[in-house]
């Protein structure tokens, strides 16, 4: 075992650190956070300059081919700055399902603009029964003579606020809940038949209800195999969670960062409140989960490059029941131990709370994420025959 | 020993509920941490005043209801589980027991009349940038001049100030001696020149609270209430009855019963949500901690009504009570989903109770913090125990 970055990957983790300390101040997040994109143009420019919008992509996609721990090094600097970038949902998520899924021709038209910072996706998997689940997809494909008509509904899209070009989940064939059947679709915003309701959600960021009623598709808009679509989303969507918990650790770091700091100049009773032995303990508490949310976050992006499944999804899912939970610990104590002004907009101790409340609802909540984890990881023989094959 | 509320105390109940039920729907409906507006609040509070029913807590020859600790919380009871919004506590709850104590005659003719109709609104001056947990280094001064005090200084936090008319403030009277001994309580109009209300914004996106400047701020001598100096002894004083209220049982018994009809109102794959075993589990784990708070409540108000006063038992019973209103907030949130995710959207997505959900949760965050923190209180009942 080899836990050490590469000088590459040093550089990448050195330039989001530089990014956020020379351009993405608290003001500029607060300038951000009002406008209905949570996005500005000009720092979305700025991403594609640093090469972190081609740095996700395959190679092979027209991407930089990069691997899932340099991404994880791009979130986790991007949490620690509060930045607001629609970074995972755009380039993480959907770029990545194209590089996966796409046919040349559509990689080319999509990952050049992408990478170029001059598109704007979303992938619209979730439905409002689906809980997480990305096999419940009810939203139906039909066969047409030269396409597909699309009927059904889709929940909670991020980033639709801002998609030019939806990335659909819809059956071909299968009922709701099965992996088989599901097909994927490109929608652009302004097809016909196709509404959308974008609003900001809690934390940053922005999310849509689609409606879509007969949109009528040709045959190119499939993306990938028919029927096939069910293994590059959740491919893909492991990505997603992987940089999720990795921008969720960087808020956590910086939480702990500020908290340990308030703690040794806030006086009360004549001494810093860091002087007390409950504060300490519980600075600890956060410390601790600091590390092992590192070690989780750092598996997970290994192995969410990982071709075999069951390995994939444990990590995966493991990552994200448990950080979860220890980044929700670590943003409430972080409040609680700065008292009042913990709880105000003026500080930005607040916003990270929301942020990780918001990271906790998105991707999978634990119960989710543990009951995907228990499926796994709950089958004897399987586990087994799986030891014994390494 | 009998835990069954009385034929009389359960007569009440039905009466209490008739008028819930006919009265809450008349009201605007509060948003997740009540009313957004001084007007809101004050008309439901002027029709419970109608009714006799505002000064709940309070004894009759003072002009309230003169109802034993059982009825107080049956009428708390009834009227979160109609949505009724909480009366704000200040005057109520908080200054009205110290005027009843310490006030003197006129004092207690000129305000408690008004607060029982809900005439006046009253906000709290204690806490200052510095003074937070150690409440007593509080440096607003307040020095005599003739027949006034002159005030200077800063309070923050100040929930409501922007709504009331009046605030009862800890001010420093004294510099010598021991830093409790120097303080006093003084009531202050908030019309008075000199003063300025700026907002403080919370992590609900919501104002709540404010900052409060006092600039040479002239105050009548006789708006001090009982004598100078005497300052620490009424604020510990009111914070036992601040702490006892601060459990909030009745608003997390009707949180726990609006959250199951959320559930059982949200399809899944199979079924609703409510059938879900994981989820019947967490309900399960938030009523036992409810049922356990409810009791020890009810334990410490029959204490109290026997005349002695609440000890460690009011911290234990902040510290619990705010626990469980976080954690219900937070199981609403989480049973949400991303129905939680839509923030400040004013168009339903999926559920407005869960897109609302995080507004209480991250606004509650500031329950183990306000009233004396759950650190703090902890420190009080440390006291009692180890013995140095
Ligand atoms: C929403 C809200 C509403 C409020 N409303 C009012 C109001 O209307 N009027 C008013 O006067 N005040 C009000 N307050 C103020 C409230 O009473 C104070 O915030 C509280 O006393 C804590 O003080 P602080 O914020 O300065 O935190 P600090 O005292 O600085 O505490 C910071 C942290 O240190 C911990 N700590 C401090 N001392 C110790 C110790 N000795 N041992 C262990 N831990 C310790 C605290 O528990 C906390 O976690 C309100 C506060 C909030 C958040």
């Amino acid at each position: 075992m080899d836990f050490s970055l590469s000088s590459e990957q040093e550089m990448i983790r050195d330039s989001v650190n530089r990014f956020v300390e020379k351009d993405y101040s608290f003001d500029k997040y607060l300038d951000t956070v009002k406008t209905d994109a949570q996005m500005q143009p000009k720092t979305w420019q700025q991403f594609a300059e640093f090469g972190w919008l081609g740095q996700p992509l395959s190679e092979t996609a027209g991407g930089y081919g990069g691997n899932a721990v340099d991404t994880s090094l791009i979130a986790e600097g991007l949490g620690n700055g509060l930045v607001l970038e629609p970074y995972i949902a755009n380039i993480v998520f959907a770029g990545n399902l194209i590089a996966l899924a796409g046919s040349s021709s559509q990689q080319e038209a999509l990952v050049g603009p992408l990478v170029e910072g001059n598109k704007q996706l979303a992938v619209a998997f979730a439905e409002r029964i689906s809980r997480y689940n990305p096999a419940w997809c009810a939203t139906t494909a039909q066969a047409s003579d030269d396409g597909y008509v699309l009927n059904g509904e889709k929940h909670g899209v991020v980033n639709g606020a801002n998609a030019e070009t939806f990335i659909v989940s819809a059956r071909t064939g299968g009922n709701a809940g099965e992996t088989a059947g599901i097909s994927l679709f490109l929608v652009d915003a302004n097809t016909p038949g196709l509404t959308i309701r974008s609003y900001k959600t809690l934390g940053g960021g922005t999310a849509a209800e689609l409606t879509l009623n007969e949109v009528t598709l040709s045959d190119d808009a499939l993306l990938g195999a028919p029927g096939e679509g069910f293994a590059p989303l959740e491919r893909a969507l492991d990505y997603a969670i992987a940089a999720a918990c990795a921008d969720a650790l960087g808020a956590m770091k910086a939480m702990l960062k500020r908290t340990a700091e308030y703690a040794g100049q806030r006086k009360q009773f004549g001494v810093p409140i860091g002087s007390f032995q409950v504060i300490q303990h519980k600075l600890v508490d956060m410390f601790i989960e600091v590390e092992q949310s590192t070690s989780m976050v750092l598996q997970a992006a290994v192995q969410a490059d990982n071709d075999d499944r069951v390995t994939r999804r444990k990590a995966i899912a493991g990552a994200k029941a448990y950080i979860n939970k220890s980044s929700k610990f670590v943003a409430q104590w972080a409040v609680q131990l700065h008292g009042g002004i913990g709880v105000t907009e003026e500080l930005d101790v607040g916003h990270y709370f929301r942020r990780l409340t918001g990271f906790n609802l998105q991707y999978g909540d634990r119960e989710y994420h543990l009951k995907q984890f228990a499926a796994l990881s709950c089958d004897i023989e399987a586990n087994a025959e799986q030891r014994a094959a390494a | 020993m009998n835990l069954d509320f009385s034929p009389e105390e359960k007569q009440f109940q039905q009466e209490v509920r008739s008028w819930m039920q006919a009265n809450v729907p008349t009201q605007k409906k509060p948003g997740a941490m009540g009313y957004h507006s001084r007007d809101d609040q004050m008309a439901w509070e002027q029709l419970l005043g109608k009714q006799g029913w505002l000064a709940s807590n309070w004894p009759t020859e003072f002009g309230g209801p003169g109802w034993n600790a059982t009825e107080q919380h049956i009428f708390d009871e009834e009227r979160a589980a109609a949505g009724g919004a909480i009366t704000s506590p200040f005057g109520l709850t908080m200054l009205a027991p110290v005027l009843m104590k310490f006030g003197s005659p006129a004092q207690q003719e000129r305000f408690l009349p008004k607060i029982a109709k809900c005439e006046e609104l009253w906000c709290q001056g204690y806490s200052e940038p510095g003074a937070g947990s150690d409440l007593a280094s509080l440096k607003t001064a307040a020095i005599r001049d003739g027949n006034e005090y002159v005030v200077n200084g800063q309070k923050i936090w100040t929930t409501q100030g922007h709504w009331a008319d009046w605030i009862f403030c800890l001010v420093r009277t004294d510099n010598e001696g021991r830093k409790q001994q120097g303080i006093s309580f003084l009531l202050i109009d908030m019309k008075t020149p000199g003063i300025e209300v700026r907002p403080i914004h919370t992590i609900d996106g919501e104002h709540h609270l404010n900052e409060v400047f006092f600039t040479d701020v002239r105050v009548p001598a006789e708006n001090l209430v009982g004598e100078e100096g005497q300052g620490w002894t009424i604020a510990k004083y009111l914070l036992s009855h601040e702490r006892t209220c601060i459990a909030g049982v009745a608003g997390s018994k009707a949180g726990i019963e609006g959250l199951k009809k959320l559930l059982a109102n949200t399809p899944t794959e199979t079924g609703t949500r409510l059938d879900d075993p994981t989820v019947r589990q967490r309900i399960a784990e938030l009523e036992v901690d409810l049922m356990a708070l409810e009791f020890t409540n009810f334990r410490t108000l029959d204490k109290m009504a026997k005349g002695q006063p609440p000890g460690a038992e009011s911290s234990g019973l902040k510290i619990k009570g705010t626990e469980l209103q976080q954690a219900l907030t937070e199981a609403r949130v989480e049973l949400g989903g991303d129905d939680s995710l839509p923030w400040h959207n004013e168009e339903e997505i999926g559920h407005a109770e869960y897109n609302n959900a995080s507004l209480a949760y991250n606004f509650l965050r500031a329950s183990t913090i306000y009233g004396g923190s759950n650190e703090i209180q902890k420190n009080v009942i440390a006291k009692f125990l180890v013995a140095l």
